[in-house]
């Protein structure tokens, strides 16, 4: 097996390109459990922390506002160390920072937890909720995708060969706006989600929410977005609060499984909308205050 | 051993808190564990193992195995020529290498011995079986019904009445009394059926063990286990050598709480190491582990209990069916045992059942069979006082066991704790601090016989004053520290002086398995003892000193001093002094003992815990645990608080979300520890344990073991707080967010 190490993207691209069995190393967290379990074995390692701008969270401008760019080898637990990004997007980050343990956390990335490609991935209903961009490159050049875009069914992403993320980018948003996520699991911690949710959701002066989004994990092959309109319009009542549990419930596609049953992740999904929406709305006007 | 072994004493390190002796070693990595050994030129074991439930195996061929470079040795059940005399053994086996059928998924059916692991893995590959898959049965009921798929012919002990399955392999039967009118008197009558899912002891070190078998048919064998001489006599008589012949020695042990008294991969190394002449090493993953060693019993419980208005039990009876996986265990018999051992009763009958599925075979896990029954008896006594309008606390009491009550599996009880702990916990303060929305609170009772069994223990007297004490039972539990500090009591020197090891088989006489709560007991026994012995040889060597009669010296404070004024006038002469002039008085001195101890005492414990449901997810939290225990006499308290504070742990996991989940194919679908969960430990709030002491008679310093009996009532304390919480009777086991939110919504 080959250790890489490039320095630039397009060494990386060309390196994945060169070798069709070779694998994208940043925190390492799901790719050694792996390894070492003997599920894969790939001919080659390409590690791209090495490459400028994978460590790094920055602004962007752009012509909503300033946006935060964040690169596909920054560990989830940077992103809760990092003060403007926690007030900016707390839903996205608290999502982050559920992954594994306080070890884990230290190595792994929100990309590596997206391009596992799993269903009930920690860091990704928020990142969906907030309508992030995935930053692609490849041997034809760099594209940005919804994030929805990325994993197509469990454990397969729609990367083409040679192709890797470099970053996440989430958009420039009103300072009366904010985000919650919230997951299920039987224990308290060290788990895997059975339901995961997030609402993210934009404020006028008055508190009333003016737009809304909602993403379910963990309830279908993929993360499903929901339509939060049920609480566009309101102040989050309690009425309009059971309408959204109400969508979440309809809306999740979960199967039997050893974490959950059918009926327990539809209820439970309904449940985290309104508690997620509650918190994020609650940040939002503190936000605004 | 007499049962008037106590004499009150003061005691001068017994009930401290010294340092462990361990503890370094332990947390700087130094310790070596199962798999910290290796040795020249050795190899590495794997197994290859059934992925079906229940297949006959047509054919395996190992050839091509065999033909790849850097593999040593392959074997399969046609290695294994010897068949075991006794049916345990053979049963054993037929667990560590399949014979003509895989009973299980995880089952070997083949292993192989290579330089590396890339190369052993490949050739697991390389290894071709033919099965014949078969239907499986994974549950107790239906595996009991005739017609289920069988796993063995002609197994069924006599007991069995017709019209079951063979793979019911037994049913015995306990208690006194006349039933019908018990219950005929009762003003109440409660009858609920129960259920509990198979959980694994979860211990953190997986099995491991490197041996090594030369062609003079000698062996050395360095293993993790809880009892190196059991290991020694199961893998001679399967590799068909003398016990002389064959070298145990047991590594340190991280964890077991029964699920190391047995082999799994020993006999296997052995074997792989004799037919490749190396070394041999082998080590399970956790997924094997969980597939492959433990777990205990999945039970399915009938209880009927009939009490008068005012609080009387009346009659009593249980139904305990097990299945104990793919072999014989007694299991159900031990439930049927234990469930009602904390009361009084006038009419009792239990009835319990050992039944055959196509899952791992169980291993003892802590209390085995015990916890479950506890589960289902006190979940019914809960309701029955909740019925009769009476606190659960005072109902237990009314009913309680105690000195000279006819106990539910025979015998009558001498001295005993049970009433000391239930009026221990309603004193508590615990017992009385309010709840909130949503919360309720529960309390259980449980008990353990507890076991003495076979002990050789030698105490050396070292030249320079200093104490070696070899024992023969792996330290699980704080053992090395017990024994250096019940030597010290008895020799009247300080702890530091005395150093505690686990010898090997080959160093010290039989010794049974660190099992049953036994060693602080019965090793302490055996140590206090091989002092005394020792005490016996140094005042003699006084006395020569001295030129006096040995009888006329007695032993005060670690020193040799004349008896009274007619004995003579001589300073006193201390252990180290003797010990200096040892080589001029006689020799080297060294004490010993060896028994097949009894004496051991029951144990009973009270639990409280009080819990949070959230009603809209099922989720339960654990807000508040008090463990009240008797433990005889404390030897090291620290040591005593850890054992309440882990059975209390593992019966939180057993009784919210630990659980063998099996697939429709009968695969087990969660061989891991992300969805076979244990409890983290921010999932705990601080376990509080409360010691008593009601001296063991049968001990000289009244100890009474301790291991066990703290796993046997948070099941049924638990389910009574979260039903009280809930305000829904949980009656089965584990009550997971789904199964909860279930109830809670059929209400």
């Amino acid at each position: 097996m080959k250790f890489q190490s490039p320095q630039t993207v397009d060494d990386a691209i060309a390196m994945l390109a060169a070798d069709t069995n070779a694998r994208v190393l940043a925190g390492g967290t799901d790719l050694l459990v792996r390894l070492r379990s003997g599920h894969i074995s790939p001919s080659a390692i390409v590690d791209i922390k090495h490459i400028s701008g994978m460590r790094d969270i920055t602004q962007e401008d752009t012509p909503e506002g300033s946006g935060w760019r964040i690169g596909a080898a920054v560990s989830c637990a940077e992103m809760g160390e990092h003060a403007g990004l926690v007030a900016a997007y707390p839903g996205v980050v608290e999502g982050a920072e559920l992954i594994g343990s306080t070890q884990v956390q230290g190595r792994c990335t929100m990309v590596g937890n997206l391009c596992n490609a799993g269903p009930a991935g920690d860091s990704v209903p928020a990142m969906v909720a907030a309508g992030a961009l995935i930053r692609v490159a490849g041997p034809n050049g760099t594209r940005d995708v919804p994030v929805l875009d990325i994993p197509v069914a469990p454990g397969k992403t729609s990367l083409t060969e040679g192709e890797f993320v470099t970053s996440v980018f989430l958009p420039a948003r009103p300072d009366n706006a904010s985000d919650a996520y919230l997951r299920f699991i039987p224990r308290t911690e060290m788990d895997i989600a059975v339901v995961g949710c997030a609402v993210n959701l934009t404020l006028d002066a008055q508190g009333t929410v003016t737009a809304a989004s909602m993403s379910l994990g963990a309830v279908g092959p993929k993360v499903k977005q929901v339509d939060a309109s049920a609480i566009v319009g309101s102040t989050c009542d309690d009425a309009s609060l059971d309408a959204l549990a109400a969508a979440a419930t309809e809306a999740a596609t979960p199967i039997d499984d050893k974490r959950g049953t059918i009926a327990f992740r539809k209820d439970v999904s309904g449940v985290l909308a309104k508690r997620a929406a509650k918190i994020a709305y609650t940040r939002a006007k503190g936000a605004s205050a | 051993m007499a049962k008037d072994e106590f004499q009150t004493r003061e005691f001068k390190v017994v009930g401290t808190r010294v340092p462990r002796p361990d503890g370094l070693d332990k947390v700087t990595g130094r310790a070596r564990y199962g798999a910290d050994m290796s040795a020249p030129g050795m190899l590495h074991g794997y197994c290859l193992r059934s992925p079906h439930a229940h297949a006959r195996i047509v054919s395996i061929d190992t050839s091509a195995a065999e033909a790849m470079s850097g593999v040593k040795a392959v074997v399969t059940r046609a290695d294994f020529t010897v068949t075991p005399e006794d049916q345990g053994t053979r049963d054993i086996l037929d667990n560590v290498m399949a014979d003509k059928k895989a009973l299980y998924d995880g089952h070997t059916v083949a292993a192989v011995a290579a330089t590396s692991r890339s190369a052993g893995m490949k050739a697991l590959k390389a290894i071709k079986v033919e099965y014949e898959v078969l239907p499986h049965v994974i549950d107790v009921d239906e595996a009991m019904k005739p017609g289920a798929p069988e796993l063995h012919e002609g197994r069924s002990q006599e007991s069995v009445p017709e019209g079951y399955s063979q793979n019911v392999l037994a049913r015995s039967q306990y208690g006194h009394g006349d039933i019908d009118a018990g219950f005929a008197k009762a003003d109440v009558i409660i009858e609920r059926s129960f259920t509990t899912a198979a959980t694994h002891q979860g211990y953190i070190e997986p099995h491991a063990c490197l041996a090594t078998m030369g062609n003079d048919n000698q062996g050395d064998l360095f293993c993790c286990t809880q009892g190196h001489f059991l290991v020694r006599s199961t893998c001679a008589e399967i590799m068909g050598m003398e016990s002389g012949r064959l070298r145990v020695t047991s590594s340190e042990i991280g964890g077991g709480f029964g699920g190391k008294t047995t082999v799994f991969l020993e006999p296997v190394a052995l074997m792989l190491s004799k037919k490749s002449g190396k070394p041999v090493k082998m080590t399970m993953s956790r997924d094997e582990v969980l597939r492959a060693s433990g777990p205990t019993a999945s039970t399915s419980i009938d209880i009927k209990i009939g009490a008068t208005k005012d609080g009387r039990i009346t009659g009593a009876w249980g139904d305990f069916r097990y299945q104990s996986g793919a072999f014989y265990a007694m299991n159900g018999a031990l439930g049927a045992m234990c469930g009602f051992a904390p009361y009084d009763l006038e009419n009792l009958k239990t009835v319990g059942w050992e039944v055959v599925t196509n899952r791992p075979k169980a291993a003892a896990y802590r209390a085995p069979g015990a916890p479950m029954a506890a589960f289902a008896v006190e979940s019914v006594m809960d309701e029955l006082a909740s019925s009769i309008g009476m606190d659960p606390i005072d109902f237990r009491l009314m009913n309680g066991a105690e000195e000279g009550t006819k106990s539910a599996y025979g015998p009558t009880y001498p001295a005993i704790g049970l009433k000391a702990t239930l009026e221990a916990a309603k004193a508590h303060p615990h017992w009385s601090a309010p709840l909130g929305e949503n919360q309720g609170r529960g309390v259980g009772c449980g008990f353990w016989f507890n076991f003495g069994g076979n002990t050789s223990v030698s105490l050396m007297i070292n030249p320079d004053g200093t104490v070696s004490l070899s024992e023969g039972n792996p330290d699980i539990g704080g053992s090395r520290a017990s024994m250096s500090m019940m030597a010290a009591e008895e020799l009247g020197i300080p702890y530091r002086q005395v150093r505690t090891i686990i010898a090997d088989t080959a160093s010290l006489g039989e010794n049974d398995v660190t099992d049953g709560s036994r060693v602080t007991f019965a090793v302490g026994l055996a140590t206090i003892k091989a002092a005394r012995h020792a005490i016996e040889t140094m005042k003699a060597r006084a006395a020569k000193t001295w030129g006096i009669d040995a009888d006329a010296v007695e032993w005060v404070d670690g020193a040799a001093q004349p008896a009274g004024p007619n004995a003579g006038k001589f300073p006193p002469l201390t252990l180290k002094e003797i010990a200096a002039t040892m080589s001029n008085t006689g020799g080297p001195i060294s004490g010993h003992h060896e028994a097949n101890a009894e004496g051991a005492g029951v144990s009973f414990g009270t639990h409280i815990c009080d819990t949070e449901v959230d009603p809209e997810t099922g989720a339960v939290k654990i807000l508040r645990y008090t463990v009240f225990q008797d433990a005889g006499k404390a030897v090291h308290p620290d040591y005593v608080e850890g054992q309440l504070q882990g059975g209390a742990v593992q019966g939180i996991g057993w009784a919210l979300n630990e659980e063998y989940v099996y697939g429709e194919d009968g695969t087990l679908q969660n061989p891991g520890f992300l969805d076979y969960r244990i409890p983290v430990a921010s999932d705990l709030p601080m376990i509080e344990p409360v010691i008593l002491e009601i001296p063991n008679p049968g001990h000289p310093y009244g100890v009474r073991g301790v291991g066990e009996t703290g796993i046997v009532p948070p099941l049924a304390t638990i389910a009574n707080a979260v039903s009280r919480a809930a305000d829904v009777r949980m009656t089965s086991l584990p009550m997971s967010p789904p199964k909860l939110l279930a109830a809670i919504k059929a209400k």
